[in-house]
């Protein structure tokens, strides 16, 4: 510490360049928190997925829909200990944008599957009693100032009505929240028994199940014996864990990663020759300086020392500043990524590829003045 | 002034060998910042090429009203049979309405890279389909036969998805289908796609709905004719778009989010490098401090000396977009990639690094080298003359 204001003497001989290569190092740590956070909530799928639970779906494809009937046998499988169903109903408001994400559901199974779903006891059974009831997010309820006891009249994009109209129409009965995932507060759910009752086609069917297991180990296992149940069945199903079903999803977004990966590393290797030319050129000015230092007494290894801390300070605070502004720009982000927050392994990430960077940049340097030799360079040689 | 500039600068450039490093920092910054972003615009232009070919003003796509994409989309028989009967169908030398009523599902595949599944488009067209979309053409194996369970396979998703080769077996339903042909389109949307017959497909799923019509149009200006008679129809609840209209709106979302992503990471990655040219530039103008008193004691400019730290920042600035530009297009342009498309399923497309993409990132060279030039050069013209020289 005692050198400390060495150091600092070091970084502010020249201030306008010290600044301007930690305005270089922060702009890119910038750049690869947004761009690691945002790969990192594709690639690790919702955190909050439950381990214990796995998802039914048709094997053909997610939007092939299987009976009913399927319900009571998948229960009877070893190892299951509930089972729900919901659908996907394409729902949105007035307009195809304005998408309302609602699902017909069993009320009295789908809420106790869900328990992050935080709900009031009695709403859910005022929706077991409410034909056309249906229970709305907060965030959903917030948008458009729907209030419990209200009507709302959403569209759908697949289902028509025996009148062969689009038109649903749902009583507001209750409102939920989850906490741990406040998009999830955009969801609509109603009674399936209203949703089969009126829709004009498919009579009979669900979208997926979603079964509870015992104990998370024995996932694979119950997996296999309930799709083993309707091999060779007109609807084969295929059964994953809540993570894969979710992962399944964002994986198919695209080449995410690869992209984002290209960008990063054609950043680092310009910032590399930056930061790595600065050092270089800082040091080459200063030699004189450092063969006084090592002339009054400093070993080899401590003028090292003195090149390497000052590149670490440069990088740590550069990269600690930008990853601080990525930090703070991904609640604007949430509407796009899902999540509200930079993940703390993107910025563990970031803080050792910052140390990387110092010690790659600052070695070269550092070595060259650790070798110096003190007449040599005190006579200008 | 012209000829002192060009004297200066010309000295300048002399000497950027002795300082090839730090001028190399420009040049590789200014390459990094136009590669990328040239590389993700070119993402933007191949897509919308492959929709743009797929789609033409003299076909109009026919769906359920409400429904916002195909697959969303039911209609049964006597529907279509109704919209068969439109005017503004062009008609063959038989007097059969060129249109294909298309049945359109999604098939969960393994991807040949990563061996996870994603979907891909399984289009059951009317036997009128091919006659309908004459950019469709073999180009290894046979046509599937109408009431056999056979597929042809779109060059784009043969590559992208494992498994669907010719002469492979697919288990779609409990029924058997076999992969007998593979066809291309100009690396359009529907090469993304496996096409079959559509009744032989209805009657495997055991339905009796469609989701789209696609017809052949007299004309394109017979579009309002043929639009204005399906909606007007109080039989009809139908939507009818232009193929070419309805295809960009399907690609509107990855278009729009694409550029986004090109213009922001673009433009921290800019500011990044306008940081770095300023460094570069102030230390080669203080490295050079004695220099130009030197010029400006024998009489040179301030303006010369502007001009030529400007020119020098802007012309290794430009080195850098020449060499980002050249790079996107040896590594990218023509590579595929796949993405998310309109109706859940992978869009192969490829990139395309365009004349005109290339110039976009020229552009952004030359702003970053004027404005990394442009203060350091400030500071060179302002060197004090006397005291420059005193330290000699």
């Amino acid at each position: 510490m005692k050198y400390f204001p060495l150091i600092w003497a070091g970084l502010t001989r020249k201030k306008l360049r010290t600044i301007l290569t930690l305005l270089s190092v922060l702009v890119a740590f910038l750049l690869f928190g947004l761009l690691q956070g945002v790969n990192a909530a594709f690639s690790s799928g919702v955190s909050g997925a439950h381990l214990d639970r796995l998802i039914v779906q048709g094997k053909v494809s997610f939007t092939d829909q299987m009976p009913l009937a399927y319900r009571a046998q998948i229960a009877a499988v070893p190892g299951v200990t509930a089972v729900t169903y919901a659908s996907w109903f394409g729902g949105y408001y007035q307009d195809p944008k304005n998408q309302v994400f609602s699902f017909p559901v069993e009320p009295s199974t789908y809420f106790s599957m869900f328990p992050e779903l935080t709900v009031p006891k009695d709403q859910v059974e005022a929706l077991a009693k409410t034909r056309t009831g249906a229970i709305i997010g907060k965030k959903l309820a917030d948008q458009y100032n729907w209030k419990i006891g209200q009507a709302i009249p959403v569209k759908s994009a697949i289902w028509t009505k025996l009148d062969g109209t689009s038109d649903w129409s749902f009583n507001v009965v209750g409102i939920f929240r989850d906490l741990d995932n406040p998009s999830q507060e955009m969801s609509l759910f109603f009674n399936n028994d209203y949703f089969d009752e009126a829709r004009s086609f498919d009579k009979g069917m669900v979208g997926w199940y979603t079964v509870r297991i015992d104990n998370p180990a024995h996932g694979p296992a119950v997996a296999a014996s309930i799709d083993k149940l309707f091999a060779n069945s007109e609807h084969e199903t295929k059964t994953v864990t809540e993570k894969e079903f979710t992962q399944s999803f964002l994986k198919q977004l695209g080449d995410v990663n690869f992209i984002v990966t290209s960008i990063i590393g054609a950043v680092f290797f310009a910032l590399l020759f930056l930061t790595g030319n600065t050092m270089m050129q800082s040091v080459r000015e200063r030699i004189p300086e450092f063969a006084v230092l090592k002339t009054i007494g400093f070993s080899d290894g401590g003028v090292l020392a003195i090149v390497l801390v000052e590149g670490l300070l440069l990088a740590i605070t550069g990269a600690a500043l930008g990853l601080a502004g990525s930090a703070a720009a991904f609640p604007l982000l949430e509407s796009v990524v899902g999540i509200a927050h930079l993940p703390v392994s993107v910025i563990a990430l970031g803080l050792f590829c910052a140390v990387l960077l110092a010690l790659v940049t600052a070695l070269l340097p550092g070595w060259r003045v650790a070798r110096l030799n003190v007449v040599d360079a005190l006579a200008g040689r | 002034m012209i000829r002192q500039t060009l004297a200066v600068a010309a000295l300048n450039f002399k000497t950027i060998p002795s300082r090839f490093w730090s001028s190399l920092v420009i040049v590789l910054g200014v390459a990094g910042v136009v590669g990328v972003v040239i590389s993700v615009l070119a993402m933007v232009t191949g897509l919308a090429a492959a929709m743009q070919q797929a789609g033409r003003p003299d076909r109009a796509i026919v769906f359920r009203g409400g429904a916002n994409t195909e697959l969303s989309s039911t209609m049964a028989r006597d529907t279509v049979t109704t919209i068969l009967d439109a005017p503004g169908i062009r008609h063959d030398s038989t007097g059969h309405a060129i249109a294909s009523p298309e049945v359109v599902t999604i098939v969960a595949r393994p991807m040949r890279s990563g061996g996870s599944d994603a979907n891909v488009t399984l289009r059951g067209v009317g036997l009128q389909g091919l006659a309908l979309r004459p950019e469709i053409h073999l180009v290894a194996g046979r046509w599937f036969k109408p009431g056999l369970r056979e597929l042809v396979v779109g060059e784009g998703a043969e590559r992208q998805f494992a498994g669907l080769d010719i002469g492979r077996h697919l288990d779609l339903r409990d029924t058997d289908w076999t992969v007998v042909g593979v066809f291309a389109s100009g690396g359009d949307a529907h090469e993304s796609e496996i096409l079959t017959d559509a009744e032989t497909l209805q009657a495997a799923y055991r339905r009796n709905m469609f989701q789209s019509v696609t017809v052949q149009l007299q004309s394109p200006e017979s579009f309002s004719q043929f639009k204005d008679a399906l909606t007007t129809n109080p039989q009809l609840s139908v939507e009818a778009d232009r193929e070419s209209d309805y295809l960009a709106k399907l690609s509107k979302g990855l278009t729009t989010i694409m550029t986004l992503v090109a213009r922001v990471v673009g433009s921290i990655m800019a500011i990044g490098a306008v940081f770095g040219a300023l460094n570069t530039m102030y230390s080669a103008v203080s490295a050079r401090t004695l220099e130009i008193a030197t010029l400006r004691a024998i009489g040179f400019g301030g303006g010369a000396v502007v001009f030529s730290v400007i020119s020098e920042a802007l012309v290794l600035s430009l080195l850098g977009g020449a060499l980002g530009a050249a790079l996107a297009w040896l590594f990218f342009n023509g590579h595929g990639v796949n993405a998310l498309g309109g109706n859940f399923t992978q869009l192969v497309f490829r990139l395309s690094v365009t004349p005109a993409l290339m110039i976009q990132g020229i552009v952004w060279a030359l702003v970053i080298g004027l404005i990394g030039g442009l203060f350091p050069a400030i500071r060179a013209a302002r060197v004090p003359v006397v005291e420059a020289l005193r330290t000699m």
